[in-house]
């Protein structure tokens, strides 16, 4: 599949302030890239140079086989973005600025079938400054739809959102995917990712630290799966003793970890074995915010230093 | 730059602009505020016509013709004075109180009759600037009137325009043309400069510079919304001058190049100092500073030819001085000659100003 996105060797500085220090990936057409990271990884200065925003300091970048910073205005044509914090001219309508928009694309669109896409349509006629965070937000994807874009970036297009209209933005993220488009997404939740995105790369101070499907990307830093139930520390003292895994206890509740699924069974006979009252096991694994808690907290503590994909 | 978007443009322009009552308020009502407030304080008040002492060598229908037309301005009284020799006129004059005045040559009317170029003096005082300034204008305005006359001009430029009655000015005559131009300053001048700068701050200008919409398109707009803006206000102004205190001014068509030149040149004024500011604070202190010397120097309020010589000197370097110049000329003297020059220097500096505003204005960062 031909890229729509392509990135190689990508830094902007500030100053002494590397925002991106050294970044490449690719994003084939039709799929959900999610950039995660903590505030000010760099996942904004990113989007922006891809859009076309910003010019770069190193590297080169190509979307839809143009040179944003160059070739902007023929990019423009064909992308959607949803900036960081969208706004609008507070005293527009959204049925307005579509319009707006549309004449300024020339194209013909339907402002009320875009508005329904986003679910928006009894908001058509109310002045931008009485919307709310998330209908804002809507608005703002909206209008990047207005030209048809084959590839959308969306900077944190949830963030601030509570989860009702969080999920309405994932089900027209998911839609555009349906269509074939490529979106570019950041964002902070780990979960909006894993349910998004076909690829994930996750980055802090600049550098990607990891970088695949959110699958393997758990496969690879996570922890391995553990066996958890609710039981006293005496029974951690004798399964730690009578099994070769690792145990963990805290908080009335025990964890052991499984290096492949007929483990499982070992510990539970060990349990019986044990006589001891435990109740309610279940098997945990590791989310992506785990990993990204854990390769984050590590690199913050220096752990990290060669890792960066 | 591309017509098409300038229109699309246009009405999220307008809509901005009249659902915000402020901006309405100070380009609508605030200046017929200012007509009624002024016009009351100085109603009456009349400026007197100038004493003018006239050495006339020459006796002819063309001369009569220009004196009556002289007259007609209503802004010189003519006085003769006896018979002289014309190189004793000067020295006659550097002792009279008023030193202005005028010396019609024998043969004038023989050259005109002859279609040949001939010249009058026109004796004035840089000290007293005032009243020189009403002399020129009023030999210039009967000059015009006679030259038109004499190459058989059709009266495109409206001859009957150029008869204006009989009479001295009265301020709100001179506060129509100069609150006028006022509002042609302020109204795009306070919200561009501000504008910019929050558009800047909101992201607005980043949101856009993503749409096919270029700047020079964008400040067309802008500049096309004031025109019409201005055309609307100053009709207000003139119904409430004309009816409301009795002003006696031409309307003439020539209103119209100061109606559309004077916006173009102050939205791209508001759009430069906006965008050299960095924050919306510094942004309205550069505004000020550039709007308050010419809301009141400029001729807004009171004529300039009553300011000390310094202050009229300083109004030259003023855009709106032209601009109100240029209204005066053509609502008040019948001067087209000084109004055309007038709009050439607006023009040439609302030009320069707006390529300017272009090129310093950055959409994006680097
Ligand atoms: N215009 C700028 N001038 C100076 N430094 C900047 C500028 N823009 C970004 N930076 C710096 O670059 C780094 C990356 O910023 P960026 O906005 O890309 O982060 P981010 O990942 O989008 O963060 P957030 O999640 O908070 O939006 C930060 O340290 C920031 O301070
Ligand atoms: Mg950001």
């Amino acid at each position: 599949m031909p890229s729509a996105i392509r990135v190689e060797g990508l830094a902007k500085a500030y100053g002494p302030v590397r925002a991106v220090d050294g970044v490449s990936f690719e994003v084939p057409e039709g799929h959900v890239f999610a950039f995660l990271g903590p505030n000010g990884a760099g996942k904004t200065t990113t989007v922006e140079i891809l859009e076309g925003l910003r010019n770069r300091s190193a590297g080169t970048v190509e979307v839809l086989g143009l040179d944003p910073w160059k070739d902007g205005a023929k990019l423009h044509q064909r992308i959607g973005v949803i900036p960081q914090e969208f706004r609008f001219f507070e005293k527009i309508h959204p049925r307005e600025a579509i319009e707006y928009y549309a004449r300024l694309f020339a194209t013909p669109a339907d402002p009320i079938a875009i508005l329904k896409r986003v679910y928006l349509e009894e908001k058509a006629d109310a002045k931008f400054d009485t919307l709310s965070g998330g209908q804002k937000q809507k608005l703002g994807l909206a209008l990047s739809l207005v030209n048809d874009p084959k590839v959308l970036f969306l900077d944190e297009p949830t963030t601030g959102l509570d989860p009702q209209a969080r999920r309405g933005i994932w089900e027209v993220i998911r839609s555009l995917k349906a269509d074939g488009r490529t979106v570019f997404l950041t964002t902070h939740y780990l979960e909006e990712a894993s349910l998004l995105a076909d690829d994930v790369a996750i980055i802090h101070h600049g550098k990607i630290i990891a970088r695949g499907p959110p699958e393997t990307i758990v496969a690879a830093h996570g922890r391995p799966d553990r066996l958890r139930f609710e039981a006293g520390p005496e029974v951690a003292r004798y399964l730690a003793s009578h099994i070769p895994f690792a145990v963990t206890a805290e908080n009335h509740h025990v964890e052991v970890e499984l290096r492949e699924k007929e483990d499982a069974l070992k510990v539970l006979a060990a349990l019986q074995e044990s006589r001891l009252p435990w109740e309610r096991f279940s098997v945990v694994r590791d989310t992506l915010e785990d990993v990204f808690v854990r390769l984050v907290g590590r690199m913050d503590d220096g752990v990290i230093k060669s890792e960066a994909a | 730059m591309k017509l098409f978007r300038v229109a699309a443009d246009l009405p999220i322009v307008a809509r901005q602009y009249t659902r915000n009552p402020i901006g309405l308020f100070f380009s609508l009502v605030f200046p017929i505020i200012l007509i009624g407030l002024f016009g009351l304080i100085f109603s009456g008040s009349a400026t007197t016509a100038v004493d003018l002492p006239t050495l006339l060598l020459d006796h002819s229908n063309s001369t009569t013709a220009f004196l009556d037309a002289l007259n007609a301005t209503g802004l010189v009284k003519l006085n003769f004075v006896g018979p002289m020799d014309p190189s004793q006129f000067g020295h006659y004059l550097f002792n009279a109180e008023d030193p202005v005045g005028l010396l019609i040559p024998q043969g004038f009317g023989a050259s005109i009759t002859a279609h040949s170029a001939v010249n009058l003096t026109v004796y004035t005082d840089p000290g007293n600037p005032s009243s020189s300034g009403l002399v020129e204008a009023a030999v210039n305005s009967a000059v015009t009137q006679l030259n038109f006359r004499a190459a058989h001009a059709m009266p495109i430029i409206g001859v009957d325009s150029l008869t204006v009655t009989s009479r001295s000015f009265a301020y709100i005559d001179y506060l129509i043309p100069g609150l006028i131009g006022f509002s042609i300053l302020t109204s795009p001048m306070f919200s561009m400069v501000e504008l910019v700068s929050t558009y800047r701050k909101e992201g607005f200008f980043r949101q856009l510079s993503l749409t096919p919409l270029t700047r020079a398109e964008w400040l067309t707009s802008r500049v096309v919304w004031y025109i019409l803006l201005t055309f609307l206000s100053a009709a207000v102004m003139l119904l409430v001058g004309i009816f409301g205190f009795g002003a006696h001014v031409t309307l003439s068509l020539g209103m119209l190049p100061f109606l559309m030149v004077g916006p173009f040149l102050f939205v791209s004024l508001g759009m430069l100092a906006g965008s050299v500011s960095r924050s919306p604070e510094s942004a309205a202190v550069i505004g000020n500073i550039i709007t308050f010397p010419m809301m009141f120097l400029s001729g807004t309020f009171f004529p300039t030819t009553g300011f000390p010589p310094l202050l009229q000197e300083f109004a030259k370097v003023l855009p709106l001085y032209y601009v109100i110049d240029g209204l005066n000329s053509v609502m008040l003297f019948n001067s087209p000659t000084r109004a055309l020059l007038d709009f050439a220097v607006v023009f040439v500096i609302a030009l320069a100003i707006f390529l300017a505003a272009i090129v310093t204005f950055k959409w994006r960062e680097e």
